[in-house]
This record gives structure tokens, C-alpha cells and sequence, in this order.
């Protein structure tokens, strides 16, 4: 099923190329603080025109003000050459204006049918038309590729799934102009590839396109236009044929990058410090085996659904799974997470806001709340120590925040990021496991973020990445493992670390893979 | 979304946390002051010293409430369970196994402790290990203890028999240490105790981080379980530190005992500032909140504006303005 199109209003089907959406001199202070001035951008009919800068550039601002979510402090909105005021996200939605947002917007404990047809439920007289619904939902699925449950409660599905479901739920609406905010962030390159398909047919069928990222490569393969926002100002607004991936980066961090990826560390050779052999996590992986060496960086690839975050979350005892894990040689038994701690290894959650960090803490309380037993004096929380290692941390990982009582749900997620990865450096372990380290960051906390795991690796600790990102595993691990349906499928090192090898082993499909910029 | 963004409105939340925090101790101010108004016999010293007394219960076994909601819980039986450990301990003080008087009492007491934290072991033990809502395993309790006691009590009452200890029993609720009443030290002392672990212990700070969040806290390597169950355990000794204080002030324990302090106790917790659905808790909110329900009943019995019967009414009304209030301090909707 194709999304349906609204109807464009007074009978005339609308010119390609004509403007529909038209901002001009938007402005939006919160108290004393402007974060967005003077923003003028138009949309037309058939295009899509990107939105980047890094995080505080002011992209989900003008994005909300956009889809009537908040109103703008100063300027004029224009639909069709007519002035409006947005009255909220439902009106704009009236309007023809949709939008994908960044955040997961479902209720858990309905399906993905039952939240794509929420609030306009089919039926067959008074009872709701489950089967239909299902059929339809399942149909809108399809578009990406992805055979979804869609019958099950959407919390049990992985995040990519949920986050494929919201975007089909948006759609599902009437619209003109569909506005995408970073809805690649927790997707593997095949959904991708599939969601700039659909915003291509979007494309053609007159849609006007608003889509926020911090994948350049993929706003040069699908945007038509780019505009660059940085510190809440217009930087720059050019077709994208103009611009390369790194003349994006430039204008949005205002200076020339260094290199994104640290010169990868030696490659070790000591014995295995962690060694997995035949372990499998109940229903998502099985006959799983590897090992990673002391200031080894280990990837682990593979697709939605492959079982790699159901893996480790089995091997930290979070979820039920059985087989062998030595560490340094001695077997081991880790039934909940505080036992892999205590022997010297930790799982950083991809899950940030629901697993990883408590939204409503404090940085410090969340910075100690792993290894609370090092900060005790007698019964008592050593508040100094616990400042101490808050100063520490805000300098070691770079963790920008003006205000030191900020409570975590407060900071971007870039600083997020770094502060989960500086909790769990608390506890000073051997092996580290981080799961999708830079999903949803802008690219300067990125390529600190790959700093920080290389200089781990320096330090003679195990890191292993799990990561949707092929470009990221293949610009800084020594060795990628790859994942297919829950077992381990194959390995690739040195030169043939590329994207190709990596699709044909995680697809199983020996076939030039559709490329992202296709 | 923008830094600048985040960090303003985060701005104005804590200031509302704050007012939040203090919202509790203003409206027990205003009200006292009412009562001073209504009745200048409120602030008489045996009127005030009384009031604290009576609320010695309810903000004893608040206090522990305090803790079983921070880290997600909820504990209906506390009412029942009070019953039961004050039929048990006046029947083991009519035991007369041990005939040392002091020795008699503080093994009552001792005993009524054990029992307390036995009662909130099965509570806490059956909401984690057995996986169950705990609205649901408290409900089950709240039947379980009560039912106990009319057994014990053959449907009548159990009282202390011996005249001798209950006059050696008595100052316990009736004394004082330089005019300050023992319930009344008892309230500040738990009151000094439950801020202590939640505020300044690990132990507490994992209970804000399994009530704020147990996906969190489990990844965080905490034993979400045994963090709970002992917040149930910590409540069933605060039931008995309540009934250690009650047994004397009546001598006797009945199906009527402790009836409707469950309500009572969420109700000061509540209105205390203490988030029902875990994760922030105040203690000194929580002793504001008991003190509150009991002024409100001193100062309608103290003047004839409203029927004392009334007394149910105005606390169910209380804590709905508390969480209107709350709600309208936060600004959330």
C-alpha cells in the first residue's frame, strides 16, 4: 500500500515545484533564551530540502513550530501563499502537514495496527475491524520491506521495527507535507534504503518533504535541497547537488572537521580477554561464539531483528539465555548484570532514555549510580568523592552542560551518550560493550564518541560495538562479527572490512546490495 | 532539540520542585493558623502536644509508606497488619512466660518488631520474587492480617488482663522526657531515620532509581527485587514501632484496630509531596502530611463550623486539592 495522499483541495491537483509550505522570520525564545532566529525556508511540491546542523542548531525547534507543535515567537507561516497559525499538531495535521517524530510515539501495550489506526479504528458496525486493520497494517509494513508482527504489542518489537511503525502510522494520514526528524537514527541500511524509497515515491506524487538528519550521506542521496541551521541561525540554503557530505559538515560545525575516525589502535595479540563460546539468548540467537582480545575493538553487525542487542543482553543476564563466557579464562556465571560488573565487563543499553539513564536524576546521581558501593563512606554517600568523579567525568568525556544540577532527561543526546559511557567507566571494567553508541548524535559528539572507545581500546580494555552503522564499525573496530537470524554468519577484517561484504554476509544475498545512494 | 531549549524551562521546573517540596510545611502553617483563630485553645501546649501524639500512628506507618512508594510499591495491609502484630504482642504480655516486668515489655516489643518485619517479608517477598502487582498482594494481606485477629480475638477484643503491666506499659504512650511525650520523639526519630536512609544511604538512592525507573536500575547491576522487598520489611517494622506506641494507649486490640490507616497513611504520604507512582519521595513532606490530617480533626472538633462527622469528608477532599495542587505547581497536565 502506498500512502494515501490527501485530496489537494479545491479539485486542482497541484503544479511539481510550487511552493506549499512558506516560512518566513521565524523566531522562538524560551524566557531570555532565543534558540531559533530569523528562519525563513519554503517548501514545494515534490521536493525534498533537508534540515542539518548539529544538536542545538535549532532543527527540532523549527521542525515543531512547523507542525504546530509550538508557536513561533515572531514570523508568518504561509500554506499555498495564505497566511495560518498552526493551533496545534492536530490542526496542522488538518492542514496536510504530518510529522515522523524522533521520539517513539506509541502506546506499548496496543499492536502496530491497533496504534496505526488509533482514534480512527475500522468497523463493521459497532465492532472494530481487527482483521482488516491487521491486513492494512501489515500491507503499510510492507512498504519497507518488513515483515512485522503486527498483531503483537509494539513493546516487544525491536526499536527499529517500532520506529518503521510510527513513520507508517504518520502516513496513514492525509498529508501534503510530510516532515521526518531523524527517522533513520535507530534503523540498519536495508529499512533505510526502504525509507528513502518511500520518500522518493513521496516525492513523485507531489509531496513536499521536510527531513531532518545527521546522516549526510543520506541527505546528498535523497534531499533536493539543503539547509544548513547553526546556533539557531540560517547558515546557508543550496540545492544538494552543490554540496558534498563534507561541505555539509563544514557549514554546520562552522569549521574544517578533523578526521571523523581516531587512528585505529594496533591491532592486539594477547590471549581472548572474553571468550563466548555456543550461547544462545532464547527465541533471538542461538550456537553464538566469539572472542575479543585485551585493546581489541570488536563490531557486530547485521539487521533489524538479527538478534545481536538480544545476544548481549543475554550474556549480561537481562534477558534468559544459556552457554559459556570466560573471562581472562575463568568461566563465569553472570545471572544478572552486577555479576558481569563485579568480574570486570558492562553492557552500555542502545535504549538510553528507557534503559541507560534516569531521565529525572541528576548527572551525578546518574554518574555513580552503577558503582554507588565505591562512593560510600560508611553507611553514607561520600558527596565529595561523588563531585570529584562528576568533575572528572564532565572533563574526561566532554559532557557539556552549563548547569552541573541539570537532571539527565535535560541534555542532548550526545551528552547523554557520553555520560552513560562515563557511569559505566566508573566501574573501571575489563570488557565493554556498547550498543549503538551514536545513534541519534550529531557528528561532533560522534567523532568524540569514537575517541573515547579508541581510547579505551589504548588503555588494553575489550570494546565491542554493536552498531547499525556500517560505516562507523568499519571506520574504527579492528574486526567486524556479523549477525544474520540470530547466529553468527561470518567475519570480516582488515581490507575486507566494507560495506558490501558486510550486506552480502548480514543479508545472505549475494547480490550488489541496493547502495544507500542509489 | 537545542541545549538553550532545555536548559530554560529546566530552569523553572526545579524552581517548582522546590515549591513543591515546601508546599506541604506552608499549608500546615495556614492551617494551624486557622486553628489558632477558630479556637485559641488549639495552641494550648496539652492541645498541641495531644495532637502530635495521636498522629504518632499514622505518621509512624507513613514514614515506611514513604519508602514502599518511592521505589514503586504500594502497601494496603499496614491497617490490618497493625492489628495483628497488637493482638499478637498483648497476647504474648498475657502470656505471662516471662515474669521480670521491664524484661516482659521489651521482649513484647521485640517481638512486635519481628513480627512487623516478618508480615512486610511475605508482603515484599510475594510482590518480587512471585512477580505480583502489589495493590493486588497487600489487598490479599490487608484480608489475611485482619481476619487473623478476629480469630485470635474470637470476634471480641483482646486486652491486656494484668493491671500490673499495663500501668508498667503505659508511659510509653502517656510519658515524657522534659514535657516532650515519648510518641512524639518516637515521630522525630523515625522521621530522622527514614530521611537518613533515603536521602543519605546507596540504599535509598536505589530505591529512587527502581521506583523512578526499573529497566534502569536493572542494568544498573541494582537487585531490583531485593530493593523492594526490604522497602516492605522497613514498612512492616515501622507498623510495629506504631503498634509498640498504640498498645498502651488503649491496651487492647480488636477487628477495629488500625481500621481505614492504609488510606490514611498514602493519603499524608500523598499529600506529603511523595509521587504515587514511585521515584521522588519526601519524608518531612510525609510528618507534615500525617500532622495536617490530624490538626484538620483537632480543629474541627475544637470549634462547631463543621460537623465532626464530617472529618472522613474533609481528608478525602484534602488529598484530591493536594494533587491538584501538585499538579497545577508542576504544570504538567
Amino acid at each position: 500500500m502506498s500512502p494515501p495522499i490527501a485530496d489537494q483541495g479545491n479539485g486542482t491537483s497541484p503544479r511539481l515545484d510550487q511552493v506549499i509550505l512558506e516560512a518566513s522570520g521565524l523566531s522562538r525564545s524560551f524566557g531570555p533564551i532565543e534558540v531559533l532566529s530569523d528562519i525563513s525556508i519554503s517548501v514545494r511540491a515534490g521536493e525534498v530540502h533537508a534540515i542539518i546542523g548539529e544538536n542545538g542548531a535549532g532543527k527540532s525547534t523549527l521542525m515543531k513550530i512547523l507542525s504546530g507543535h509550538l508557536t513561533p515567537s515572531r514570523g508568518a507561516i504561509k500554506l499555498d501563499g495564505a497566511p495560518i497559525e498552526l493551533k496545534g499538531p492536530v490542526d496542522a495535521e488538518r492542514r496536510g502537514i504530518v510529522l515522523v517524530h524522533q521520539e517513539i510515539m506509541l502506546a506499548p501495550d496496543l499492536s502496530i495496527a491497533e496504534n496505526m489506526f488509533l482514534g480512527r479504528e475500522l468497523r463493521r458496525g459497532l465492532i472494530v475491524d481487527d482483521r482488516e486493520m491487521n491486513r492494512r497494517a501489515a500491507e503499510a509494513m510492507r512498504v519497507f520491506g518488513v515483515e512485522a508482527p503486527v498483531a503483537v504489542p509494539v513493546q516487544r518489537l525491536s526499536i527499529a521495527q517500532r520506529q518503521l511503525a510510527q513513520i507508517a502510522r504518520v502516513l496513514a494520514v492525509p498529508h501534503r507535507i510530510a516532515i521526518f526528524d531523524e527517522p533513520t537514527a535507530s534503523l540498519t541500511p536495508v529499512e533505510t534504503t526502504a525509507l528513502l524509497k518511500l520518500i522518493r515515491d513521496l516525492k513523485a506524487k507531489g509531496v513536499g518533504v521536510l527531513y531532518i538528519s545527521h546522516r549526510l550521506e543520506e541527505v546528498k542521496a535523497v534531499a533536493d535541497v539543503v539547509t544548513v541551521l547553526r546556533d539557531g541561525k540560517w547558515v546557508a540554503t543550496r540545492p544538494s547537488a552543490e554540496l558534498e557530505p563534507v561541505d555539509m559538515a563544514r557549514l554546520m560545525v562552522g569549521r574544517d572537521l578533523l578526521a571523523l575516525y581516531p587512528p585505529r589502535p594496533p591491532a592486539p595479540t594477547g590471549e581472548p580477554a572474553l571468550e563466548v563460546t555456543n550461547f544462545g539468548a532464547a527465541g533471538f540467537a542461538e550456537g553464538v561464539s566469539f572472542s575479543v582480545r585485551p585493546g581489541e575493538i570488536v563490531g557486530f553487525s547485521g539487521l533489524v531483528g538479527a538478534g545481536r542487542t538480544e545476544l548481549f543482553e543475554a550474556l549480561f543476564g537481562l534477558r534468559k539465555g544459556d552457554g559459556e563466557i570466560r573471562l581472562g579464562g575463568a568461566p563465569q556465571q553472570w545471572p544478572n548484570a552486577r555479576a558481569g560488573m563485579r568480574a570486570g565487563a558492562v553492557y552500555l543499553t542502545e535504549d538510553r532514555k528507557s534503559k541507560g539513564l534516569l531521565l529525572e536524576e541528576t548527572i551525578a546521581t546518574n554518574l555513580t549510580l552503577a558503582a554507588l558501593d565505591h562512593f560510600q563512606r560508611g553507611p553514607l554517600i561520600d558527596r565529595a568523592k561523588e563531585s570529584h568523579a562528576l568533575d572528572e567525568a564532565i572533563q574526561r568525556f566532554d559532557i557539556r552542560v552549563g548547569d552541573k544540577n541539570l537532571l539527565a532527561g535535560q541534555m542532548s543526546g550526545g551528552n547523554q551518550q557520553k555520560l552513560l559511557l562515563a557511569k559505566m567507566m566508573q566501574l573501571d571494567p575489563r570488557v565493554v560493550v556498547i550498543d549503538e553508541p551514536t545513534r541519534g548524535i550529531d557528528i561532533g559528539a560522534k567523532q568524540q564518541i569514537y575517541r573515547f572507545i579508541a581510547a579505551l581500546a589504548s588503555e588494553g580494555r575489550s570494546v565491542i560495538v554493536i552498531s547499525s552503522e556500517m560505516a562507523e564499525l568499519i571506520g574504527i573496530c579492528h574486526r567486524i562479527i556479523v549477525m544474520r537470524n540470530g547466529r553468527v554468519v561470518g567475519e570480516v577484517a582488515g581490507e575486507a572490512m566494507n560495506e558490501h561484504a558486510i550486506v552480502v554476509l548480514a543479508t545472505g544475498v549475494d547480490a550488489k546490495a541496493e547502495d544507500v545512494r542509489a | 532539540m537545542t541545549q538553550a531549549v532545555r536548559e530554560a524551562p529546566i530552569a523553572a521546573t526545579r524552581r517548582r520542585v522546590n515549591v513543591a517540596a515546601v508546599a506541604p510545611f506552608v499549608a500546615l502553617a495556614l492551617i494551624c493558623v486557622l486553628g489558632a483563630l477558630a479556637n485559641p485553645r488549639f495552641l494550648s501546649f496539652d492541645n498541641l502536644t495531644n495532637v502530635l501524639a495521636r498522629s504518632t500512628f499514622i505518621a509512624t506507618i507513613a514514614v515506611g509508606q514513604t519508602l514502599v512508594i518511592t521505589g514503586g510499591g504500594l502497601d494496603l495491609s499496614v491497617g490490618a497488619m497493625a492489628a495483628f502484630v497488637s493482638g499478637l504482642t498483648i497476647l504474648f504480655l498475657n502470656s505471662g512466660l516471662i515474669d521480670n516486668m521491664p524484661l516482659l515489655i521489651a521482649s513484647a516489643m521485640a517481638l512486635s518488631l519481628a513480627v512487623g518485619a516478618l508480615c512486610g517479608l511475605f508482603n515484599g517477598l510475594t510482590t518480587t520474587v512471585g512477580k505480583i502487582e502489589p495493590f493486588i498482594v497487600t489487598l490479599g494481606t490487608m484480608g489475611i492480617f485482619r481476619s487473623l485477629l478476629t480469630w485470635l480475638a474470637q470476634g471480641g477484643s483482646i486486652t491486656i488482663r494484668n493491671s500490673d503491666v499495663r500501668a508498667a506499659y503505659r508511659p510509653v504512650y502517656f510519658g515524657d522526657v522534659l514535657g516532650v511525650p515519648y510518641p512524639v520523639l518516637v515521630i522525630l526519630g523515625v522521621a530522622v531515620v527514614g530521611a537518613f536512609i533515603l536521602y543519605g544511604t546507596a540504599y535509598g538512592r536505589h530505591v529512587r532509581a527502581v521506583g523512578s525507573n526499573e529497566d534502569v536500575a536493572r542494568y544498573s547491576g541494582i537487585n531490583v527485587a531485593r530493593v523492594r522487598t526490604i522497602t516492605y520489611v522497613l514498612q512492616g517494622l515501622c507498623v510495629a514501632l506504631a503498634v509498640i506506641v498504640y498498645v498502651p494507649r488503649l491496651s487492647s486490640a480488636s477487628a477495629a484496630t488500625g481500621l481505614g490507616w492504609e488510606l490514611t497513611a498514602i493519603t499524608a504520604v500523598v499529600v506529603g509531596g511523595t509521587r504515587l507512582k514511585g521515584g521522588v519521595g519526601h519524608i518531612w513532606g510525609t510528618i507534615a502530611g500525617a500532622l495536617i490530617l490530624e490538626v484538620i480533626g483537632n480543629i474541627m472538633l475544637l470549634s462547631n463550623l463543621v460537623s465532626e462527622y464530617l472529618i472522613g469528608a474533609v481528608q478525602g477532599a484534602i488529598i484530591i486539592i493536594a494533587m491538584l495542587a501538585q499538579r497545577g505547581m508542576s504544570g504538567s497536565r
